[in-house]
C-alpha cells in the first residue's frame, strides 16, 4: 500500500522585544530565577496587562513578509488551563481574530523544485514559565522569568507531505524571522519551538486521517526524525488493523520514538473567550504602510538578486541567503575580493567547513569578512596559490595575524612568479633527475602529461608550494622539449 | 438549553472545584436558567450588528517596549508558601 504523510506545523517564535508582551519586566535570557517576573507576570490580584507596541509591530512585519492580510481589529482571548507555570490559570492568546491572516511561504526542496505552503494564520500570545522537575523535597520548582515573553504562533495548513518538506518549511520560517530581526531563532535556547500535527492516508485518498500532535520539538533534526517515526507508527498501527487516536504525543530523542502524553479529551477543552482585561487592538493602515517601508530585503528576493547581480548558481545563492548573517558576510567579503564566485566558494566551502568543525555560528567566526576578502585578493593577483591560500586561511582562523598580507609576509608565503628564480629551480630539478628526463623525452604526448607531474611536484616541494604553478608548467614544458 | 448532571461534573473538573452532590442539582438548575436567558436573547435579530469582543467603544492602548520593572523577587517570595533557590515550589506536577 502507498501511504501519504500529511503534516501541519505550529511554530512558536519568541520575539526579541526588550520587555514582556503585557508587562515592563525584562525578557533578557539567563537571569537569576524569578528576578524578571513582576506582579503582572505572577498574576497578583489587581494587576492589568498593557500590550507591548513592539510585539504588535513585529507580528505585522511577519504578516507582511508572508503576504498575509493584517487583521485591522484583532482580539486577545483567554485560553484556560491549569498548570503551575501559568499563574493566571489561562494563557492570553488569540483565537477568532488573530493579528495575521492567511499567508504563504515558499519552500525549496533538495531537487531545486519549489512549493507554496499556506499559512492558516499567525497570532500573538504569551509564553509560560518553566517547571523544574528535579527533586525539591518531592515538589516542583517554578521559574517565571519566561512567563509573558511575547510569541507569535504560526499555524500552517496541512500542506506538508514529508518530513523533509516540514524541515524546509521550518528553515524558511527561521530565515524569515531572523531576516526581519524579530527573533534570534535560536532553537537550542527555545526561541523557536515547533508542534507537528501528523496523519497518514492512502495515496489518492481525499479525506485526512486522524492526526496526532507531537509537542515541543526543539531542533531541525528532531523535527525530521519525530515526523518520520510518528508516521511509521501510524502506518504500522493501521496495517495491523488498529486505529489512530487523536492525542498529544511527546518525542523522545534518546529512544527515537513518540509516546502518548495526554489523551483525556477534556485536557484540550480550553474554553476560549475574549479577554476582558484587553480591548480590541486597532491597527491603522498608516502603521502597516510605514512597516512595509521598513521591510528589509527578504531571503527569496536576496537569492534572486545574488543570482542576477553576482552570476551565482541557484544552489550557491540559496546557501548564502539562508541566513541573513551569511548573506551580509558574503557581500562584505565580495566587495573587497572583487570576485563573487571565489568569494561564494570560500564562504560556502572553507569557512563553512571550519565553522562546522568547531561547532561555531558565523557570528563567532574568528575570521572576518574583511580578512577573507583580503585573502581572496591575493589569490586573484597571483600572490599566492589556492593551496597556500588554505594555509593563510588557517593562520587567520587561528589568530596568527591581522590580515592575509600580514600572514603572507610573516610566513614568507608569497608566490614566486619571478621567471629567473623559477627557471633556476626548473634547471636544478632537470639536472638532478636525468632518468626521469630520458623517460619523459621517450614518451608520447599522453604519457608526458602524466610524467610532467613528477617534475611539478619536485619544484613545488623545492619552493615550499610557493612557485607559481602556471609558470612552472610553462617553463618545464619548454625546457623538457628542448 | 438545559444541562445534565454530567455537564456540571465536567465543568467542575475543568475549573478544579469540588461540588457536593446536594449543591450540584441546584447549580445545574441555576446555570440552565442563565443559558435559558441567553436563548431568549438569541431570539433578537442582530443581523445588522457586528459581533464585538468588548462592550466598550474603545481600542487597546499600547506601551513602548521599555523595561520598567525592577527585581522585587524577595518581596514577592515573602508571601509565597514555599520557595527555594529563587524558585517557587509547588506540589509535584507530572504531565
Amino acid at each position: 500500500m502507498q501511504w501519504e504523510v500529511v503534516i501541519g506545523l505550529e511554530v512558536h517564535v519568541q520575539l526579541t522585544t526588550k520587555s514582556k508582551i503585557f508587562s515592563g519586566a525584562s525578557t533578557a535570557f539567563g537571569a537569576a530565577p524569578n528576578s524578571q517576573a513582576c506582579a503582572v507576570d505572577l498574576a497578583l490580584p489587581g494587576t492589568l496587562p498593557v500590550l507591548n507596541e513592539q510585539a504588535v509591530n513585529d507580528a505585522i512585519l511577519f504578516g507582511l513578509a508572508i503576504d498575509a492580510d493584517i487583521c485591522r481589529d484583532s482580539v486577545f482571548e483567554r485560553k484556560n488551563y491549569f498548570y503551575p507555570d501559568l499563574p493566571k490559570g489561562y494563557q492570553t492568546s488569540q483565537m477568532d481574530k488573530p493579528i495575521v491572516g492567511h499567508g504563504v511561504v515558499e519552500i525549496r526542496l533538495e531537487d531545486g523544485s519549489t512549493r507554496n505552503i499556506r499559512v492558516h494564520h499567525a497570532h500573538l500570545e504569551e509564553d509560560a514559565g518553566k517547571s523544574l522537575h528535579e527533586d525539591f523535597h518531592g515538589m516542583s520548582g517554578i521559574d517565571l522569568n519566561r512567563a509573558g515573553t511575547p510569541l507569535i504562533e504560526i499555524v500552517s495548513e496541512p500542506d506538508l507531505r514529508s518530513a523533509e518538506e516540514a524541515v524546509a518549511y521550518l528553515r524558511k520560517i527561521h530565515s524569515i524571522v531572523t531576516y526581519l530581526g524579530i527573533s534570534d531563532g535560536d532553537m537550542s535556547q527555545g526561541s523557536m519551538r515547533c508542534d507537528a500535527n501528523v496523519s497518514v492516508r492512502l495515496k489518492g485518498e481525499e479525506e485526512y486521517g486522524t492526526r496526532a500532535e507531537i509537542k515541543n520539538i526543539n531542533s531541525f533534526r528532531f523535527v525530521e526524525r519525530a515526523i518520520k517515526v510518528e508516521a511509521q507508527r501510524q502506518i504500522d498501527l493501521i496495517e495491523d488493523g488498529g486505529k489512530v487516536v487523536q492525542e498529544t504525543r511527546l518525542y523522545d530523542s534518546d529512544k527515537n520514538e513518540t509516546r502518548s502524553m495526554r489523551s483525556k479529551e477534556e485536557a484540550n477543552d480550553y474554553r476560549y473567550f475574549p479577554c476582558p482585561d484587553l480591548l480590541p487592538v486597532h491597527i491603522e493602515q498608516s502603521l502597516i504602510d510605514s512597516l512595509q517601508k521598513q521591510m528589509p530585503e527578504l531571503p527569496d528576493a536576496k537569492r534572486q538578486r545574488f543570482e542576477t547581480e553576482y552570476g551565482l548558481s541557484t544552489y550557491d545563492a540559496s546557501l548564502l541567503t539562508a541566513e541573513r548573517s551569511t548573506a551580509d558576510f558574503f557581500e562584505t567579503c565580495c566587495k573587497i575580493a572583487g570576485d563573487a564566485k571565489l568569494a561564494a566558494n570560500w564562504v560556502n566551502g572553507e569557512l563553512s567547513a571550519a565553522l562546522n568543525r568547531e561547532g561555531k555560528a558565523l557570528k563567532d567566526s574568528p575570521l572576518s569578512a574583511e580578512q577573507l576578502g583580503g585573502l581572496i585578493v591575493r589569490i586573484r593577483d597571483n600572490s599566492i596559490s589556492g593551496k597556500i591560500a588554505k594555509q593563510v586561511f588557517e593562520a587567520l582562523w587561528n589568530g596568527e595575524g591581522q590580515s592575509a598580507d600580514e600572514v603572507i609576509e610573516a610566513k614568507g608565503l608569497k608566490q614566486v612568479s619571478d621567471t629567473g628564480a623559477i627557471e633556476a629551480m626548473v634547471d636544478e630539478v632537470i639536472a638532478a633527475n636525468p632518468a626521469q628526463v630520458e623517460q619523459y623525452r621517450a614518451a608520447d604526448d599522453g604519457k608526458r602529461k602524466k610524467l610532467i607531474g613528477f617534475f611539478v611536484g619536485q619544484i613545488m616541494k623545492a619552493s615550499k608550494g610557493q612557485a607559481n604553478p602556471g609558470m612552472v608548467n610553462q617553463l618545464l614544458n619548454k625546457k623538457l622539449s628542448d | 438549553m438545559s444541562l445534565e448532571q454530567g455537564d456540571i461534573a465536567k465543568l467542575a473538573r475543568l475549573a478544579r472545584i469540588r461540588i457536593s452532590e446536594e449543591s450540584s442539582e441546584e447549580l445545574r438548575q441555576r446555570i440552565s436558567d442563565i443559558l435559558g436567558m441567553i436563548d431568549t436573547m438569541q431570539a433578537v435579530n442582530t443581523d445588522a450588528v457586528d459581533p464585538m469582543a468588548n462592550p466598550h467603544d474603545a481600542t487597546q492602548r499600547l506601551r513602548a517596549d521599555v523595561v520598567s520593572e525592577v527585581d522585587q523577587r524577595d518581596d514577592f517570595q515573602r508571601i509565597a508558601p514555599a520557595t527555594e533557590d529563587g524558585l517557587y515550589l509547588v506540589p509535584k506536577v507530572i504531565d
